[in-house]
């Protein structure tokens, strides 16, 4: 046998090039989609296939943008989007930690809560919205506690099945080394859930920006819901769409910073 | 010598909503300072019981069990155990996994720590003190797991088919490592387990279970011949098969 057979080194090269050159190719089909998508838009506004008062277009959303940057208000309108998303999201993370954590400890309470937190996580927390408009008036507290509704129930739901689906033999080694049960939340279940609440977590933080549009759409006077609100009322197409795709954004962007710590808390853990 | 453990007729009985199921009847037997003893019986027997309630995970419902330190003190007696996996914790260190029963109980103090680092170092582990658990071999974890037992300085060792998750052959070799490394500490053990070969291997005495609910069927003494002092020296000792033969007719017997 005279083939010549490859060494290791650069069997492993050429295998890195390949999954290199097919990861740029995807990248290069997504970002053509996008292109496509924009391009056929704008040529059947243009030409007239579509009304772009209704339809609005690439160009006009655009330009738009640039308008309302310039004049500083849209800026305004995102960071107290973001604001009141962040809000909420930190406020559904602690509370849900607090709640499973009391869950956890005593069986009773937990026993009691249960299907009452199935109901009321599969409640559509949108119904709510316009009771706390009554409750608490039209003001950030009200989209705050909006975007907080949307993500609660869910989160503890996770959080509590997350701190039970640990290891039964692990907590078994904690009490036979002495320890209490405090011991075993604190040294089995807490890091052995941590997968569980950071994957649940970045589930929040697009259901707390969900609340908060609700909330804006119904109670405010900024925010990019209120925007759009505003926008389909005068029937200002573009303004509707801008604020579409500006939210898009800011959830892609959550999203991934999210992933991110998600990442780098986990290379630390080592799992 | 007289007995450091001491059964007398202990029972305990599970309760469900469709009825009572009764795990261990009328147990009574002695251990002493120093000895490994077995525990062998049909699966689903009832040992794992008896060792959690040895452990005072369980309390019994009946009979009673005694206790004492080596010294003769009366005082609550240090019991380790080591369950059928290492269970050491992934997110930790190995220092920190076999620092975890002194965390635990508030004694992280000079002295104890350099006895964790003495084992350690008997252990062949030091060099691996700060890798993570996953980066051990099958044998190193089981030596991990057990330097994590012996921080606490038990007098009593009570092991659950404690290398049941190995494989085959590096089941043989580390049971031999692991009661060897205990046997040195001069520490008393009782071990679970349902490998008859590993029984005779390394206990001194066999007590024999009944198949539920669980009686002591017979208690053997073991006195094995090594021909040499190699890991595996236990299970060619002349007297092994005969050994064998003997336990297998009780545990069949009816």
């Amino acid at each position: 046998m005279n083939s010549p057979i490859s060494s290791p080194d650069t069997r492993q090269e050429e295998f890195l090039k390949k999954h290199r050159r097919n990861h740029r190719v995807i990248c290069i089909w997504r970002f053509f989609l996008l292109v496509l998508f924009l391009g056929i838009w704008e040529l059947c506004a243009q030409k007239g296939v579509i009304d772009s008062f209704f339809f609005s277009s690439p160009s006009m959303v655009f330009t738009l943008f640039l308008d309302k940057m310039k004049d500083g208000t849209l800026l305004h309108h995102i960071a107290v989007t973001i604001y009141e998303t962040m809000i909420s999201f930190l406020l559904v993370f602690l509370l849900s930690l607090i709640c499973a954590t009391l869950l956890w400890f005593s069986s009773g309470i937990s026993s009691v809560l249960e299907p009452w937190l199935v109901v009321l996580n599969s409640l559509p927390k949108s119904a709510l919205a316009p009771l706390f408009i009554v409750w608490l008036g039209t003001g950030q507290k009200t989209i705050i506690i909006a975007g907080i509704s949307v993500a609660i129930f869910g989160s503890i739901i996770s959080f509590y099945s997350g701190f039970q689906n640990c290891d039964p033999e692990k907590i078994t080694m904690i009490y036979t080394l002495g320890g209490t049960r405090r011991d075993v939340f604190q040294r089995i279940v807490l890091p052995s859930s941590i997968p569980v609440l950071l994957s649940t977590t970045k589930v929040n933080i697009g259901l707390a920006l969900v609340g908060v549009i609700i909330g804006e759409f119904l109670a405010a006077k900024q925010g990019l819901g209120y925007l759009i609100i505003y926008g389909s009322q005068v029937f200002q197409l573009n303004l509707v769409i801008m604020s579409i795709v500006i939210l898009c954004i800011i959830a892609m962007v959550l999203y991934k910073s999210i992933q991110l710590i998600e990442h780098s808390i986990k290379k630390k853990m080592g799992i | 010598m007289k007995n450091i453990i001491e059964l007398q007729n202990i029972s305990y009985s599970y309760h469900t909503l469709s009825g009572e199921t009764i795990a261990l009847k009328d147990i009574s037997f002695g251990v002493k300072e120093g000895e490994f003893v077995a525990i062998v019986g049909p699966s689903g027997c009832g040992k794992s019981t008896l060792l959690s309630i040895l452990a005072r995970q369980l309390t019994p419902e009946g009979g009673s069990i005694r206790i004492e330190n080596p010294d003769g003190s009366l005082k609550y007696p240090r019991i380790g155990y080591m369950l059928q996996r290492d269970h050491l914790l992934e997110w930790r260190s190995v220092y920190r996994n076999v620092t975890l029963g002194l965390e635990i109980n508030h004694m992280m103090t000079p002295e104890r720590l350099a006895h964790v680092d003495q084992l350690l170092e008997e252990y062949d582990l030091n060099k691996f003190r700060d890798k993570r658990p996953c980066e051990l071999s099958g044998g190193m974890k089981q030596r991990a797991a057990l330097i994590r037992t012996l921080a606490l300085d038990p007098s009593v060792l009570l092991l659950d088919e404690p290398f049941s998750a190995l494989d085959y052959q590096t089941r043989l070799t580390v049971s031999a490592d692991i009661c060897r490394l205990i046997r040195k500490t001069g520490k008393t053990m009782i071990i679970i387990t349902h490998d008859l070969a590993e029984a005779i291997s390394l206990a001194d005495k066999i007590i024999i279970l009944s198949k539920r609910p669980a009686r002591v069927k017979a208690e053997m003494p073991i006195h094995l011949t090594l021909p040499d002092d190699s890991l595996l020296a236990a299970r060619n000792a002349p007297e092994f098969p005969y050994y064998f033969n003997q336990l297998w007719e009780v545990l069949t017997s009816e």
